[in-house]
């Protein structure tokens, strides 16, 4: 096989290559540490970090779909100082490549507050600001889907941080062009989207939600072509890097969505069917880059005409 | 826990939704009874969760009742299929609580992990009692199956159609040193209430992934918060806290 490039630059730093497991679906990366190499991704997006410690929403979180999955876990996690006390130390012990630490709030206090701590952080690469939480109320999402409450929250950040700031965006609105413009505006230094799209499932026999929080975040592979969409008109719109993630599944899918337009790839719900599914997708990049005639995969960002 | 590919070597029915599948292959990952394997299901998404009923090096034993439709798929399999499988999930029971006179207490399809766990007990040389709860005569399965170990089996079916009439909790014996449970929440609570020495409870949860990536299973405990698929299913007596 004829050596390809697999590298991608996202925002100054060098991947090794473009497949990072996105945020929720990898914990802080030691589950997977214990069972493969986590230094062969590009990177990972960490567990979705608050300033207080949350224990999220009531269970069943989790429905069945063709082809996907609803999650309304509701940002579970054990706040930003065990994040940097515990989590981090941890980390460190099996991953030596700069980590995106994945940041979300109540308030723009709270995520200027809680970037403001990460961003401190020698481990942390990028801070990928989550204004697309379909599963808390007041918060997440309500930022999210007016490009003016995206662009309060990219410019409360960015004043008190130094490293790129990735602001990830709901799918869940009319207009996602125009809050990622707002969004760039205000000073963003990348885009990643799509977070999960609102979905509901219903139990047939008792006749109530599955989910105890009625509604939650679907994704999948059933979301992949709207995933593509989006990054695709994001894409065109903006001048700064977009991270594509939904539904993507194989090596297949990161092609796809980096000639939509995505700089790096993030790989979501696929963790959770198969531990190992972006080390698989890593390994079969360059048999896919092969078929289809890429040398490097940086020649294929947006290179769909 | 570890990936592996398995074959069905049987799969029969034990009564009108009960089933009985033996699989073949490297089972080396379960390391304790008690713990749960993660089926990945053709034409499903989500993998299936399913309790180990008993293992060996090269073989596994899962009594799973259909109750929707991944079970139902599974329910219609035959020998010679080969199932994608997460092994060795969960922490399973600790079997060095047991003391001399352990009581294991299974309610319907939370019978099945107390099987190997029995084994194990008798295989130790311990007087084991078990009580096996059930709704009604039909839905009965494995009261053979203990009584052969040596276990001091009693049945309880809540319309009195077999054994003693009533919950699992009117069966209680006077004496016992450690007890484990698995069932529905209702009786786990009752047993929590009616008990009176430590004991260990296996809880059932919706899950997404099953190995601790996605928070879809957390429990708040006394000891915090706890994912049912990694740090449990077996949670003791003393870290439970009742939400529901």
């Amino acid at each position: 096989m004829a050596e390809v490039n697999t590298k991608v630059t996202l925002c100054g730093i060098e991947l090794d290559n473009p497949v990072i497991p996105a945020s929720g679906t990898f914990g802080f990366g030691y589950e997977f540490a214990e069972i493969y190499d986590i230094n062969v991704l590009g990177t990972f997006s960490f567990k979705g970090t608050t300033k207080d410690p949350r224990f999220g929403n009531p269970t069943p979180r989790i429905a069945e779909c063709t082809s996907g999955m609803i999650n309304a876990v509701g940002l579970q996690n054990p706040g930003v100082e065990k994040v940097i006390s515990e989590e981090l130390p941890k980390l460190k012990k099996c991953f030596n490549k700069p980590v995106m630490a994945n940041v979300s709030g109540f308030s723009i206090d709270e995520y200027a507050y809680t970037c403001a701590k990460i961003d401190k952080e020698e481990q942390v690469g990028w801070i990928e600001v989550n204004v697309s939480c379909p599963n808390v109320h007041g918060g997440g999402m309500a930022f999210g889907t007016s490009p003016e409450g995206a662009a309060n929250v990219v410019r409360a950040v960015k004043a008190v941080t130094t490293k790129p700031i990735i602001v990830k965006l709901s799918p869940n609105v009319t207009d996602i062009v125009a809050i990622a413009k707002a969004c760039e505006e205000a000073g963003a230094d990348a885009i990643s989207l799509i977070n999960t799209m609102l979905g509901m499932r219903i139990d047939l026999n008792k006749r109530t939600p599955v989910i105890a929080n009625k509604m939650g975040g679907f994704s999948g592979p059933a979301i992949f072509p709207v995933a593509v969409r989006m990054v695709y008109q994001v894409s065109h719109a903006v001048k700064i890097p977009v991270v594509g993630m939904g539904g993507v599944n194989s090596a297949e899918d990161v092609i796809e969505m980096m000639m939509a337009g995505a700089t790096a790839v993030e790989v979501g719900a696929a963790n959770l069917i198969n531990p190992f599914a972006c080390r698989d997708i890593i390994n079969d990049l360059p048999r896919v880059m092969e078929k289809y005639k890429i040398n490097s995969l940086k020649e294929i960002i947006g290179g769909c005409k | 826990m570890k990936q592996t590919v398995l074959e069905i070597t049987s799969n029969t029915a034990l009564n009108k939704n009960v089933y009985k599948m033996v699989l073949k292959g490297d089972c080396t990952a379960i390391t304790s009874c008690g713990q749960f394997v993660n089926i990945q299901i053709e034409g499903m998404y989500l993998r299936r969760p399913i309790s180990v009923c008993d293992y060996d090096a090269d073989s596994l034993t899962l009594v799973y009742k259909v109750v929707g439709k991944g079970t139902e798929v599974m329910s219609k399999m035959s020998s010679g299929t080969k199932l994608d499988i997460l092994l060795g999930l969960g922490n399973g029971y600790d079997l060095s609580k047991a003391g001399e006179k352990p009581l294991l207490i299974g309610g319907g399809v939370g019978v099945p992990p107390l099987y190997n766990l029995a084994k194990k007990l008798r295989g130790e040389g311990k007087d084991v009692s078990v009580i096996l709860g059930f709704n009604t005569k039909e839905e009965i399965f494995y009261e053979d199956e203990f009584k052969s170990l040596g276990c001091n089996v009693k049945v309880t079916t809540v319309d009195g159609s077999y054994g003693i009439k009533g919950f699992v909790t009117k069966a209680l014996p006077e004496s016992y040193s450690h007890f484990y449970t698995c069932g529905p929440e209702p009786m786990l609570k009752a047993i929590y209430n009616a008990t009176t020495t430590s004991g260990q409870f296996s809880f059932e949860e919706r899950m997404g992934c099953g190995f601790g990536a996605c928070m879809g299973c957390s429990c708040k405990t006394v000891t915090g918060y706890k994912r049912i698929c990694k740090d449990g299913p077996v949670l003791f007596k003393e870290e439970i806290l009742w939400q529901k």
